[in-house]
């Protein structure tokens, strides 16, 4: 009942998979090597990864870099869109939020490099 | 010889034949790609590392695209930057119109340290493409609701599929396709539904039958995926959406409606269906914001508004040739006809040579297609009856329906300017590419005042003025960029 990978034996297409393994605040999650980070995240039954300014779940959407509902943290890098980013073994991602306590703006942005005017116009 | 410099922006099957007849005009070309690989949505190929032995299998007319691309990325004259993001256009001199400088990132996607460069070509083809235009209704923001787009660039662009048991709603032929991929990749389809009335889309498509034929294979394509939905028992129902999604913090089912030619609701009409995900798309969006940075006029067509060229696909800045999606959408075939018309021209070659001729009759083909498409799958009037007051119409900010019919009604803030900042609407990361259009087609009909109104002695709003059309992190606007490309 969530997204999956078509299994290789029956790939019509006839892939070769080279496991890999991320982290996701802190959990191991497998993928195979050329994915991205949205595509290792649904595969392994996550619909959902951010929070935004609502507080409602969020995860994929336009899946090609647009609407950037996906973003998560990888590494030290906030904002990076998951559709876009092809995993590398070992990637250590964060999910992140937009939750704002206060009207506005999502306290932990403050003072840590991003995308400018995106958030901040 | 023609010892031009052509930098063209997209890799699709637009910018790929731009590449290709620039290359045998005799340019040197530099061929810009946010993707890895070539081939932009519509040939969106598996990653290098799947090593897959069949790709094929996942694409029409595959074997002209592979020969294309290896012709074009080998090429001696051509560079190809993949991975490579255009964040800004940079108009010269205005005393000197011309293409503008182009300024690149270079690395993974929205990764810090990414290389900046600038290019200064003698000749610039933009072929961006389109994403899909999705139209609010109560729900489209749970996790499990997609676009149609992403649903296929996961089946054909990673083999993953979004769910088991999927619904595929809105209007056009698109939506054939990506139900196609879904079943391809082991989904369960359990509806096919195209908005509009079966009278609208068949006035649409048959007016000047005969001038189908040039779209052979188009139909050809639209036949075959309509015998795979029949051997899949898959229903495709004509004048029926989805106008809500429910469910815990996912989709759990969709509400689906009859609607009137218009897009109301019926009344009585609604079902629901248990689903684990529901694809969406009402039609493209061009991707605009690269086409105004550089100084393009837009024309407003049937479907919106694109990139205004004429019949050599120079846009109204000298030296700025548009060609695919952003110009009008027509598919692969028009936008391969015209990339290659744009990349010929923008190299300097001759605007007689001979080979020209079936280029400039298959673009007319085109256009003439994208204008039967946009009159057979218009987006009906009524749709904001779906709408309610909590419905979220801004996804990146959570603005909602009630919000913005506050902002619109009350004088103080109805102009779209003040509207935006009251309700934040197309302020979030996204830049309104999502919402843009709704929000300024709601906006207008609840203030009464037209659309991009000149108020207060300011222009009017422009929608798609993006100076920062990608995102850069500070860290790298502050570093010092490599040296340029002439």
């Amino acid at each position: 009942m969530s997204p999956r990978r078509v299994r290789a034996g029956s790939d019509a297409a006839r892939r070769r998979d080279r496991p890999l393994r991320i982290t996701v605040d802190g959990e191991p999650v497998d993928g195979i090597a050329g994915q991205t980070v949205a595509g290792v995240l649904l595969a392994a039954g996550r619909l959902a990864w951010r929070t935004g300014r609502s507080g409602a779940p969020r995860g994929v959407f336009c899946g090609i870099g647009v609407c950037f509902d996906c973003l998560v943290t990888v590494g030290e890098e906030r904002d990076v869109r998951a559709c876009r980013r092809r995993v590398r073994d070992g990637d250590v991602v964060t999910t992140q939020s937009r939750n704002a306590p206060g009207p506005d703006r999502d306290p932990d942005r403050r003072g840590k490099p991003g995308a400018p005017g995106a958030e901040e116009r | 010889m023609t010892d031009r410099h052509v930098v063209v922006v997209g890799a699709g099957p637009a910018g790929l034949a731009a590449a290709e007849t620039a290359l045998a005009a005799g340019a040197r070309v530099t061929l810009i790609d946010a993707g890895d690989r070539p081939g932009g949505q519509y040939h969106r190929m598996l990653p290098e590392a799947y090593d897959a032995a069949r790709p094929e299998v996942l694409h029409h007319g595959w074997r002209a695209f592979d020969r294309r691309r290896r012709r074009v990325l080998a090429h001696p004259r051509c560079s190809w930057w993949s991975d490579t993001s255009v964040w800004a256009l940079e108009r010269p001199d205005p005393e000197r119109p011309g293409p503008p400088r182009v300024h690149v990132l270079r690395g993974p996607a929205d990764a810090g340290g990414r290389r900046r460069t600038t290019l200064d070509p003698d000749a610039l083809v933009l072929a961006v493409g389109a994403h899909d235009r999705v139209l609010p209704f109560p729900g489209w923001e749970l996790p499990g609701v997609f676009t149609a787009g992403a649903a296929q660039a996961l089946a054909k662009g990673e083999r993953v599929v979004v769910g088991d048991r999927v619904v595929v709603a809105g209007t056009g032929p698109f939506l054939l396709p990506v139900a196609a991929s879904l079943l391809e990749a082991g989904s369960r389809v359990l509806e096919v539904l195209e908005a509009n009335s079966p009278g609208t889309v068949a006035r649409g498509w048959s007016r000047r039958p005969w001038q189908l034929a040039a779209q052979a294979a188009k139909g050809g394509e639209l036949a075959e995926y309509s015998a795979l939905l029949l051997r899949h028992r898959v229903p495709y129902r004509t004048g029926r959406t989805v106008v809500e999604a429910r469910g815990d913090g996912r989709v759990e089912e969709v509400v689906t409606a009859r609607l009137r030619a218009d897009w109301s609701v019926a009344l009585g009409s609604e079902r629901t269906l248990a689903v684990d995900a529901a694809c969406v798309t009402h039609g493209f969006s061009p991707q605009l914001e690269l086409p105004v940075a550089a100084g393009c006029a837009l024309r407003t067509g049937t479907g919106g508004e694109f990139v205004e060229v004429d019949s050599d696909q120079a846009t109204t800045v000298p030296g700025v040739y548009a060609a695919g999606e952003i110009t009008g959408v027509a598919g692969a075939p028009a936008a391969r006809a015209e990339g290659a018309l744009a990349g010929w021209l923008a190299a300097g070659g001759d605007r007689e040579a001979a080979t020209l001729r079936p280029l400039r009759r298959s673009r007319d083909q085109g256009r003439a297609f994208a204008a039967r498409l946009a009159r057979a799958h218009p987006i009906g009037a009524a749709w904001p009856g779906w709408l309610r007051p909590e419905t979220v119409v801004c996804r990146c900010e959570d603005a909602d329906y009630a919000s913005l019919c506050r902002a619109a009604e009350a004088p103080q803030t109805a102009s779209a300017r003040v509207a935006k900042l009251e309700t934040r609407a197309g302020l979030g990361p996204c830049q309104a590419r999502i919402c843009g259009p709704t929000v300024a087609e709601l906006n207008a009909r609840l203030s009464g005042a037209p659309a991009e109104s000149a108020v207060e002695g300011l222009p009017a709003p422009a929608p798609h003025r993006r100076p920062i059309a990608q995102p850069i992190r500070l860290g790298d606007l502050a570093a010092p960029p490599e040296p340029h490309h002439p």
